[in-house]
């Protein structure tokens, strides 16, 4: 086990923090595919509901995503002043004092699940808490100093989204939004370890186990592509299970190839250079653009065959 | 505690923002109860 990272993180100053602190707390960047998912759920159930409805489903899910996105930045304030890449947050930066951060989450997160059991249904609010829950505790605090499978368990907090949109359209969870969500979650691991390739010496600086810094190179190349060819049969699932047209299916198929094909690159690559690795850059940013398209080809499907 | 003329500028220009988005944010979520309120009833 990786010893765990230093506690030490500058003291916030005496001036309060700004409203774009705040925001910044909650992951922005994180929140634009967390709500496409979970629109893109909402908007491929079977029962279409009220579109204020729908905004407040949508919101919810980008709310509980927001104060997990705080929680995590509050209990990792130490790592996070380790990495260049997050050393410029409000609590690593000092702009923010822990508490204030912990308050804020707790708040965001309870309001975001009362307003989906009140204006939406009970099945969505609980999966929602589930997912800030499972996050923040099960990901951030358990596992991420603990394991290099951190992000394989972890990933099943982003995964929620699409399923919490089908549940507050419907009020039930099918096999369609269950496919979506293994779809996710089989992503994740070639999506972060992709990026961990290349930007290996910020985590293990930090002290956090990511599976290049355990486990090697190697063996991460080959575990990107072991979870790709999954991840490929759980997103063509939905067409050949008769859940979805052909509009996605044929879509799917295509972009899945693509994402093996990539995978593939990255799993034979003997490249150990981070400034050289073109095909792990270039899977990082092509998986980004797989979910957003595979998404958007479902709801395409949907209304173009509908 | 005692601040420069400096901070206290700065602490009153964030207390001043962030009043603004509070005041933004009750506002929108009135609207929203509003809209839930008449979504529910339809």
């Amino acid at each position: 086990m990786i010893a765990m990272a230093s506690k030490a993180y500058p003291a916030a100053t005496v001036v309060s923090a700004d409203w774009r602190d705040f925001l910044a707390l909650t992951k922005p960047r994180v929140l634009t595919l967390v709500v496409f998912t979970g629109l893109c759920g909402l908007l491929v159930a079977p029962q279409s509901i009220h579109p204020v409805l729908g905004f407040t489903a949508v919101l919810c899910i980008a709310l509980g995503a927001g104060a997990a996105g705080a929680l995590n930045q509050w209990y990792e304030a130490d790592l996070d002043t380790m990495m260049a890449r997050t050393a410029n947050r409000p609590l690593p930066a000092g702009r923010m004092d822990r508490q204030t951060a912990l308050h804020f989450g707790v708040g965001l997160g309870s309001f975001s699940v009362l307003l989906m059991g009140l204006a939406l249904n009970v099945l969505a609010a609980a999966i929602l808490a589930v997912s800030i829950l499972f996050y923040v505790v099960v990901y951030t605090v358990w596992l991420k100093r603990r394991t290099p499978q951190n992000i394989v368990i972890g990933g099943a907090a982003g995964a929620f989204p699409a399923l919490i949109g089908w549940a507050a359209a419907t009020g039930r969870v099918d096999m369609l939004p269950v496919l979506l969500f293994a779809l996710v979650f089989l992503w994740t691991p070639p999506h972060f370890w992709a990026l961990a390739l290349f930007i290996n010496s910020d985590y293990a600086r930090a002290g956090v186990p990511m599976m290049p810094a355990v486990v090697g190179q190697r063996a991460t190349r080959i575990q990107v592509l072991l979870y790709t060819v999954p991840m490929a049969i759980a997103a063509v699932a939905p067409w050949a299970m008769g859940l979805t047209g052909a509009i996605y299916g044929i879509g799917a198929s295509l972009l899945s190839g693509i994402f093996l094909l990539l995978s593939a690159q990255v799993g034979f690559s003997r490249e150990s250079d981070p400034a050289k690795m073109k095909a792990e850059r270039r899977l990082f940013a092509f998986s980004i653009f797989y979910l957003f398209i595979i998404f958007g080809l479902l709801v395409a499907d949907k209304v173009l065959l509908a | 505690m005692t601040f420069t003329p400096e901070e206290q500028t700065e602490i009153r220009r964030r207390q001043k923002s962030r009043a603004l988005v509070t005041a933004l944010i009750l506002g929108g979520l009135v609207v929203l109860f509003y809209g839930i309120s008449i979504a529910k009833m339809l």
